[in-house]
């Protein structure tokens, strides 16, 4: 049941973008009475139609606009073109993701204060800290049914898991378990259990796995309150001589523009296409782009610290047999700068098939040292490194007129070098990695380059000081009242920790704010 | 399944059809083109020379050496390059590979006996657009053919068969 709205109706919010973030606020907006149009640039699909087979899976669901890359990061050379592995699909980017669900450490919501003066970087403490989001995180937790909350049980651990996990106990870690996954361990919500098919980055075919797509989404059209209108790609967002905004322009399946007129619209494209919008819709009273008059859109660009450690063994591990990210080792997470370095990681198993092994374990290489890596496929366990990077001024999402997209649109570039503080955690967290494995036989060990975000964060970054940043505590424009940011890009920092639980509890908190606001007579 | 041993006098295209023969593929094989009853790759060989087709098959096993790994895969990552609009691109890259065996005192690359030398000459060429699109290419021509998953021991897509909760997801027994 979907509620056609019409295109002059201005008592609606608009929301661009239908994952993490825009799924989520959507469906919230809705559930409160709240009319709403979400604007998702792809098509729709649902478990029946994921496939179990990488690149396959990745020619329907991954978002292959063009976009362009500069600065010192590797993917720049790998992947020159595919700076971030993510979705255009209604879900985004939770019809790929894992599942990880991790709130913040405390000291991580304060980053500059706990952090210190870090050269070259450019920390904030958020507006925001964690007694505030506590609330917001339970409901989260509750609406992902992440386990080892709420009493659901861990998952089961797999090979991939009990490789790992000896390999920590053997170092004298003591913080490691098969995670906190939004991933049913039981069969509830509607939802099936986890069957440890093994392909969590496909789209989950037994709806085990929480995505947006197919809970939050449908749960918002029941109640006759929000239309999801697919393939249809935000271009700008308009405003009216009194300097707010009206209504987003954007084009339909066949090309062709349409503006739909809002009372409220919220940004919720994921960390690239987010500030490419907002930069795309200047005007002459705003001709840095909405909501710039900081200068900090598209800035401060973070992805994680990343990096993987594969260990090859004498025997079979079948990494890929069971959920994707099976485990967790939390010891580094703490921030204890005698490592070297300020923040600090976790460490996650991760597996990859065949044809994205072979497409990442180190991109460009070849040879007898590559291929008599990969002819150890079956006896590899993989683990992924997640830790907290630098965001610097410099790392930014900027507008490349010299390419334009289908719509003739401005492509984003991202720019991105690694801080001395990003490269001293990665050397830390090879070398970790490296010993777990040797700890439990490992012939050989692969400290693997990241691979094209999969975690981006942070070029609308929320802060107390309107010179600072771009939107505020709510995620609400400095510059606009009725303009917000719904995603990753409003992160101040992003911790050490997977960001989805996050982005979930400030979508969540942005809908009962946006409400009360609506109700009040504010917006 | 044999083994990919370039002898001193490289491959000629009878050898690459024996050799593909004896790796399972039956072939049809007429004047200037090679054909596989596989319907994977059932595709006429209308544009390249046999010869650059077999030194391609070459460098793809030398880019990507896998000795469990039978020709006919590797034929069939390459066999895009042998259309109208690649062939000549191809050729002039193969070319290049030979004149640079010539420069290195042997009649071809085919010529290069050892994997050792012929991967040392493609040392020198690695960052060329050819070896490079070669190279690329090879990422998922090679990797992404589901015949190949067995040899690496992967099992590719689980649904169908319930995935693996009762098909040994935790059955590692050597930990
Ligand atoms: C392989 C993989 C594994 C991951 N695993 C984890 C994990 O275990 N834990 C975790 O916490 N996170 C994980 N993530 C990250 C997680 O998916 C993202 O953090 C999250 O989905 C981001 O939410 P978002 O709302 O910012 O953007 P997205 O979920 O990416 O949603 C953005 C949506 O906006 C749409 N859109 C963009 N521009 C426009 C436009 N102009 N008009 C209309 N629509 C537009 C896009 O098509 C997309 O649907 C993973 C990601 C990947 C790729
Ligand atoms: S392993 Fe579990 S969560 Fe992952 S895709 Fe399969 S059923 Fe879904």
């Amino acid at each position: 049941m979907t509620a056609p709205f019409e295109l002059s109706d201005d008592s609606v919010v608009v929301v661009i973008g239908t994952g993490a973030g825009g799924g989520v606020l959507a469906n919230e907006l809705a559930q409160k009475g709240v009319k709403v149009v979400a604007l998702e640039a792809g098509g729709r699909y649902l478990p029946e139609d994921y496939i179990n087979d990488e690149w396959e899976s990745f020619g329907q669901l991954a978002w292959l606009d063009p976009r362009t890359t500069s600065g010192d990061w590797r993917v720049a050379k790998d992947f020159s073109g595919l700076p971030a592995w993510i979705v255009k699909a209604v879900g985004g980017t939770t019809t790929h993701w894992a599942g990880a669900s991790l709130r913040f450490q405390d000291h991580e919501w304060k980053a500059a204060t706990t952090y210190g003066n870090v050269q070259g970087a450019s920390l904030l403490d958020w507006p925001i800290d964690a007694e505030e989001m506590a609330p917001w995180y339970d409901l989260a937790e509750k609406k992902l049914n992440v386990t080892r909350t709420n009493g659901n049980p861990g998952l089961p651990g797999s090979n991939n898991y009990k490789v790992f996990a000896a390999g920590a106990k053997a170092l004298g870690y003591e913080n490691f378990h098969t995670g906190r996954m939004a991933i049913n361990s039981t069969e509830n919500h509607d939802r099936l259990m986890c069957q440890q098919t093994g392909f969590c980055f496909q789209g989950c075919k037994w709806g085990a796995k929480w995505s947006s797509a197919y809970t939050d989404i449908p749960e918002g059209e029941a109640t006759g309150n929000l239309e999801v209108r697919e393939k249809a790609h935000a271009l700008r967002i308009e405003h009216g001589p009194d300097g707010k905004v009206n209504g987003v322009v954007y084009a339909d399946a066949d090309g062709n523009e349409h503006k739909q007129m809002a009372r409220i619209v919220a940004v919720a494209g994921n960390s690239f296409e987010s500030p490419r919008l907002l930069l795309n819709s200047a005007s002459s009273m705003y001709p840095d782009g909405l909501s710039n008059s900081s200068g900090q859109v598209g800035r401060n660009y973070m992805r994680h610290l990343t990096g993987s450690v594969y260990g090859v063994f004498d025997k079979p591990v079948k990494m890929w047999r069971g959920t994707t990210m099976a485990g967790i080792m939390q010891d580094e997470a703490k921030h204890d700068p005698s490592r070297g370095f300020v923040g600090g990681y976790e460490l996650e198993t991760l597996s990859l098939g065949l044809p994205f092994m072979a497409a990442f374990l180190d991109p460009g290489a070849w040879g007898r040292e590559f291929t008599s890596a990969l002819d150890q496929y079956e006896n590899m366990a993989g683990m992924w490194i997640v830790g907290e990077d630098m965001p610097q001024e410099t790392n930014r999402v900027t507008l490349n007129h010299d390419v334009t997209d289908q719509f003739g649109m401005p492509v984003a570039n991202v720019h991105y070098s690694d801080h001395a503080n990003d490269r001293a955690m990665r050397e830390h967290a090879y070398k970790q990695g490296q010993a777990m494995y040797d700890a439990v036989g490992a012939t050989r060990t692969l400290p693997t380059p990241p691979y094209p975000s999969t975690h981006n964060l942070g070029t609308n970054r929320m802060s107390e000081n309107p010179r600072d940043g771009v939107v505020n505590r709510w995620g609400q424009s400095h510059d606009i009242d009725n303009l917000f940011v719904s995603d990753g890009s409003q992160f101040t920092t992003g911790a050490a920790e997977n960001p989805t639980l996050t982005i979930v509890a400030l979508a969540i908190r942005q809908a009962d704010h946006i409400s009360r606001e609506l109700s009040a007579g504010n917006l | 399944m044999t083994k990919t041993i370039a002898g001193p006098r490289g491959l000629t295209r009878r050898q690459l059809l024996a050799r593909a023969t004896a790796a399972g593929a039956s072939f049809v094989v007429g004047a200037g083109y090679v054909a596989a009853t596989d319907a994977a790759w059932a595709t006429e060989m209308n544009a390249m020379k046999p010869d650059s087709f077999a030194t391609l098959v070459q460098l793809a096993r030398d880019i990507y050496p896998h000795d469990r790994i039978p020709d006919e895969n590797y034929v069939v990552a390459v066999k895009g390059y042998d259309t109208p609009q690649e062939v000549d691109a191809t050729e002039a890259g193969i070319e290049m590979l030979n004149a640079a065996a010539r420069g290195r005192g042997y009649g071809s690359y085919l010529d290069i006996g050892w994997e050792r030398d012929r991967v040392d000459l493609l040392r020198s060429i690695e960052d060329s657009d050819f070896f490079q699109k070669i190279r690329g290419g090879l990422v998922t021509g090679l990797y992404n053919q589901k015949a190949v998953w067995p040899i690496f021991g992967y099992e590719g897509e689980s649904f169908s068969q319930g995935g693996y909760l009762y098909r040994g997801f935790d059955d590692i027994a050597w930990l």
